[in-house]
């Protein structure tokens, strides 16, 4: 640990026994916010591993409400129904026809953005790291106004959704309404949630943002919030990615 | 307290278990072939059960009167546990349980898994809010068309479930609001519903299936004893639900080729 | 013990608003769940009375509601099982009691994310607008069941309250889902993260476990509940089909097509089943708790315990067909359902033998919270026992939606899980509040409420096997129903004593708030975390320093010990287990 901050840990695995010399305790024993030390400020890393692992559980939930739906877009394609005036089963799935090149690029937008996200991580994980350095009184380390990696993804994020907006609207125009056949219901269910999910991401990237600009927080809290946020932008992505495959592959 | 607890555990179990070996309302009397298959599971169960219910309960009033503290009380046994006692009861219990499904399966398969027989009557069961309809093929054996578009509730049989009249197999189909079945006959039911989930259950076969719209399921019972049977909806179906019943006539099979006849003749 | 200095999250609030009312403590967040399932509890129970006195007296005038129709009783019916399910059941035990006593037990100083908590208490509040507005919408409330089967819930026109009541049903429930994902999330990374120095997971009290287990069980159930209601909303609002076939409704034939009710059914049950043993598995925590504590005895294999409610949540998630045996489903499936629907039984009968078996052998202390414990076992006996008939799908024909199943469910949630809530309140209202409840009235209370409430239930499983269906709003048309009225009238006097009892259970909360006996900080010489701080505990719950733990949560009648118990804070006792 840096004799410089005492309180700050961010990848020493040693920081779980800093009370020193317990006996092998099974799992526990977080000390999470005795930081090690006695001048009780915050561990952040240890803040960091908690906030992953709520944002693991809080992906977990929304992968559920995924797997709802795909098993219900699974069963409602292959049940046929009882036709009274036939008297026969049949099915009633329209093929999805997706414009593809709008599709492509939406996608190419959303893929860039998860690595402008990545960007930004790094960034101000590096940053956090250096914190200390930079609070010895004269130490400059340049370069203070990196390349907004965070702005860049706020807008690409946008611009994904503004992107699903026109994707909505050509599908319209090729009429291909919400209740115009079960595909069209999954189709415009999966792109919606999806997308309510992911302006979701763009609020909290906006709240890293003027967090980091106008609320002064420390720098290892704000790497928190954006860190968070990054790991969520990517699921985001990947849930895209699998959105697109699975209708490709109902279609 | 412990005296208290263990008289009013041990009274609640004995009038519980008294009513359950006297009871004054028991299953209805089994009229149909899978009666006595599902009666005999039942009881089985049903006792097992209940010698079960009285041991635990018994024990618990028993064990919170003899342990209760008392200043002559032995100290507690300061015990975590007997894993060999653990592992006794899961697999007494594991094959208790298991082994009392297993015994009912060939019960549910016989139900179940096999279709109608060939011989059996087929007999096509409608349900709708608030009423059911019955629909017999009549000589040609096989079911007309029926459209939603020509459906009207209000209007009786026939137009209720929305017999398409054009279609020649239609025309000899017969549809009553009372159910008549032949007795000793197997029934091949076709179960449907028009507007919402309603169930088609009969205490007396111990028969019971939900009919489902945009389904035509296929069931099958045989009644063995004549007699006047109550029809209930078992499925919440809306506002009517608890008056949606019928009744299922089964009669000797002269008596059913004359009741179809007369049906059938009076569409000419 | 270490005493290095905590900093804990955000200091001790200031002001009326921040300190009640959007609190970020978990312990004042978990008293605002009591209360909210406190309130959620009565308007239930008014509308099972409500319920109870048209079935036997359908054409009464009832004060404040008139006379009520039969889609009236629909509504009511609907409305109890849904606000009693959600607002009680899956409210007071885990946001309540877990709230409140999961950080201590572990060593905590609160949450791991208390904004989250706080946030998750708010949307439960907003839900319970939102679900108690349908009421008053033209309409009314839905008829549809808590269940929700479309096409009954998935049209307006199938009855009255199933226009904009049903929409703000499947509204309130959908944020409902969201509330308690955020608390889920919390549950189990403080769970994982926030255990003091030598809290293992083999240390952690049963009720830690249960809230612990019940947080997995939600995160994982609620995500295809919310997926359920959107489809539903979508079908009702925007004319999709996901649910809707081809049908005539009022002589009316609807533009859908294609759909399947069942689909329905599998989404709700694969959330639902999960969502009982949510409802119980907090009951069976509090119940080891309180029979340890009273017994003075270490509750009787801790391991197997764990592991039974490990295997009760994963089964859990494996046994939803039990619900859909009648339901037009595939026969094999059933087959396969019903086998692991057996199976699940097993883990239970576990957790029973080792209540009865930590009894054994030990020395009972008849506090009011050792009664509802010991109610606990013998109504989880009773309710448990009549779910190996409806786990066998030839049995399940004659029993299927028949007051069978109302008994059944009713036993084990209505009664044993509201035991454990009881057994909850009264161990822990000292530890809360600071002052004792009245001995007198609690054991009053007990003896009614455990009588009352098996004559109120015992009863159903006689009018099932007679074949009365549920949900039926009047006995007066289906012929076979009129001899089993006697029995429903019982069951309606039953209900009055009973539910009137619970104003002694009320009036004793409020009371001793102000008036008990001043508690200690162990009145009940418990060995758990929560017994070693003070009474009430402070902000950050241990008063500066992190408790070190060095024994297992339940050591008493530990021989040779100077007190007939030792707390998991005092030196490590030399006896292994």
């Amino acid at each position: 640990m840096s004799t410089l901050a005492p309180n700050l840990a961010i990848k020493d695995p040693r920081s779980r026994d800093a009370g020193g010399g317990s006996p092998p305790s099974y799992g526990g024993g977080g000390d999470g916010n005795e930081g090690g030390a006695s001048n009780g400020a915050f561990n952040y890393g240890e803040r960091l591993r908690r906030a992953r692992l709520g944002l693991v559980l809080g992906l977990t939930a929304v992968l559920m409400l995924f797997v709802g739906f795909t098993s219900a877009l699974l069963v409602r394609k292959g049940l046929p129904s009882f036709d009274q005036q036939t008297n026969t089963y049949s099915r009633d799935w329209t093929t999805i026809r997706l414009p593809y090149e709008l599709l492509l690029v939406n996608t190419f937008i959303l893929l860039l953005s998860s690595a402008t996200m990545e960007m930004a991580r790094r960034a101000i994980t590096r940053r956090a790291a250096l914190a200390p350095v930079e609070s010895i009184p004269g130490v400059s380390l340049g370069d203070e106004r990196g390349f907004p990696w965070l702005g860049s993804t706020v807008v690409l994020g946008l611009g994904f959704l503004a992107g699903q907006l026109l994707l909505w609207e050509t599908l319209r125009a090729h009429n291909f309404f919400v209740y115009t056949s079960p595909s069209s219901s999954f189709t415009y269910l999966l792109f919606a949630t999806h997308a309510i999910h992911l302006a979701g991401g763009v609020i909290a990237l906006m709240y890293a943002a003027i967090s980091s600009w106008l609320m002064h927080k420390p720098v290892e809290a704000q790497r928190i919030v954006v860190d968070v946020t990054a790991w969520y932008w990517h699921f985001m992505a990947l849930l895209w990615v699998y959105i697109v495959v699975l209708l490709m592959l109902v279609r | 307290m412990g005296l208290a607890l263990l008289a009013v555990i041990w009274l609640i179990t004995f009038v519980s278990t008294y009513f359950f070996i006297w009871h004054p309302w028991w299953l209805p009397a089994g009229a149909s072939a899978a009666a006595a298959g599902i009666d005999h599971q039942f009881t089985f169960t049903y006792i097992v059960m209940g010698i079960v219910f009285v041991l635990a309960q018994c024990s618990l009033g028993l064990f919170v009167w003899m342990y209760r503290e008392r200043k002559s009380s032995p100290p507690a046994d300061y015990s975590h546990g007997n894993t060999t006692m653990e592992v006794v009861w899961t697999i007494l219990t594991a094959v208790l349980f298991v082994g009392m499904n297993l015994m009912g399966s060939k019960i549910w398969a016989a139900e179940r898994f096999e279709p109608a027989s060939a011989s059996a009557l087929p007999v096509e069961v409608t349900g709708m809010q608030f009423a059911w309809y019955f629909r017999y093929a009549g000589a040609d054996g096989k079911f007309g068309l029926t459209s939603p578009k020509l459906m009207d509730p209000s209007s009786g049989s026939e137009a209720a479930i929305g017999l398409d009249t054009n279609d020649p197999a239609a025309k000899d189909d017969v549809v009553t609001g009372t159910m008549m079945l032949p007795v000793n006959r197997q029934v091949d039911l076709t179960l449907r519903a028009v507007d919402v989930i309603h169930s088609f259950f009969v205490p007396n076969m111990r028969f019971k299936q939900d009919a489902v719209p945009g389904l035509a399921i296929h069931m099958h019972f045989t009644p063995t004893q004549v007699g006047d049977y109550e029809i209930a909806c078992a499925e919440l179906c809306g506002l009517g639900h608890y008056k949606m019943h019928g009744i299922l006539k089964v009669v000797n099979q002269e008596d059913f080729d004359k009741w179809l006849a007369a049906r059938e003749a009076e569409k000419q | 013990m270490a005493t290095s200095e905590v900093v804990h999250a955000h200091a001790a609030p200031q002001g009326f608003i921040r300190k009640y009312i959007f609190s970020l403590d978990h312990k004042i967040i978990g008293i605002q769940y009591f209360f909210l399932a406190l309130t959620a509890v009565w308007v239930g129970m008014i509308l099972s009375l409500f319920m109870r006195i048209h079935l036997i007296w359908p054409d009464a005038n009832l004060p404040l509601v008139g006379h009520i129709q039969p889609e009236a009783y629909l509504s009511l019916l609907t409305m109890h099982g849904t606000i009693m399910v959600f607002f009680v059941l899956t409210t007071a035990p885990q946001g309540g009691f877990g709230n409140y006593f999961l950080p201590i037990q572990i060593g905590a100083p609160d949450m791991a994310f208390p904004v989250l908590n706080m946030l998750s208490f708010w949307t439960t509040f907003v839900a319970f607008v939102v679900m108690l507005a349908s009421f008053f919408v033209a309409g009314g409330a839905p008829l549809h069941g808590w269940t929700g089967y479309p096409p009954l819930s998935a049209v307006q026109s199938t009855g009255p309250g199933e226009g904009l009541g049903a929409d703000l049903w499947i509204t309130s429930i959908a944020i409902f889902c969201a509330a308690s994902l955020m608390g889920a999330l919390n549950f189990i990374t403080t769970t994982l993260d926030l255990r003091a120095k030598g809290m293992t997971l083999m240390r952690m009290p049963l009720t830690v476990w249960s809230w612990f287990i019940t947080a997995i069980l939600g995160l994982l159930a609620f995500g295809v509940l919310l997926s359920a209601g959107i489809l539903l909303l979508m079908d009702r609002n925007l004319g999709t089909s996901f649910f809707l076939p081809t049908i005539v409704v009022n002589g009316q034939l609807l533009g859908h097509k294609g759909g399947s009710p069942l689909l329905w059914q599998h989404l709700f049950w694969f959330f639902g089943h999960p969502e009982v043993y949510i409802a119980i598995l907090p009951g069976m925590g509090v119940a080891s708790q309180v029979l340890s504590t009273f017994a003075r005895k270490p509750i009787f294999g801790y391991r197997a315990m764990v592991y039974a409610m490990l295997a009760i949540g994963f089964l859990g998630f494996m046994v939803w067909g039990h619900h859909m045996f009648m339901s037009g489903m595939s026969p094999y499936s059933a087959f396969a359902f019903s086998l692991l629907t057996m199976a699940i039984g097993v883990p239970s009968a576990i957790k029973t033998f080792n209540w009865l078996g930590t009894i054994y052998k030990s020395r009972v202390r008849f506090f009011t919270p050792m009664l509802f414990a010991i109610g606990f076992v013998s109504l989880f006996v009773s309710g448990g026992l009549s779910g190996p008939f409806l786990a066998q799908p030839t049995l399940d024909i004659p029993l299927h939606d028949t007051y069978f199943v109302v008994g059944h469910f009713h036993l084990i949630m209505g009664v044993a899980a509201i035991f454990g809530i009881f057994a909850a309140t009264y161990y822990w209202f000292p530890k809360m509040f600071g002052r004792m409840m009245s001995e007198p009235m609690g054991k009053l209370h007990f003896w009614i409420t455990f009588i009352g409430t098996y004559a109120i239930f015992m009863p159903m499983h006689y009018l099932g096997m007679a074949g009365h269906p549920r949900r039926y709003s009047q006995l007066t048309e289906v012929a076979y129903l009129h001899p089993l009225i006697p029995v429903q009238r019982f069951m309606t006097y039953a209900a009055f004593i009973t539910i009137g009892a619970q104003l002694i259970f009320v009036f004793n909360l409020f009371w001793s708030m102000y008036k008990g006996a001043k508690a200690s900080d162990n009145p009940w010489d418990a060995t758990t975390l929560e017994w070693s701080t003070a009474t009430p505990p402070p902000h950050d719950n241990f008063g500066g320093h992190t408790p070190v733990v060095h024994n297992g949560p339940y050591e008493y009648g530990v021989p040779a010990a100077a007190r007939d118990f030792v707390m998991q804070t005092d030196p490590a006792i030399g006896a292994s287990h």
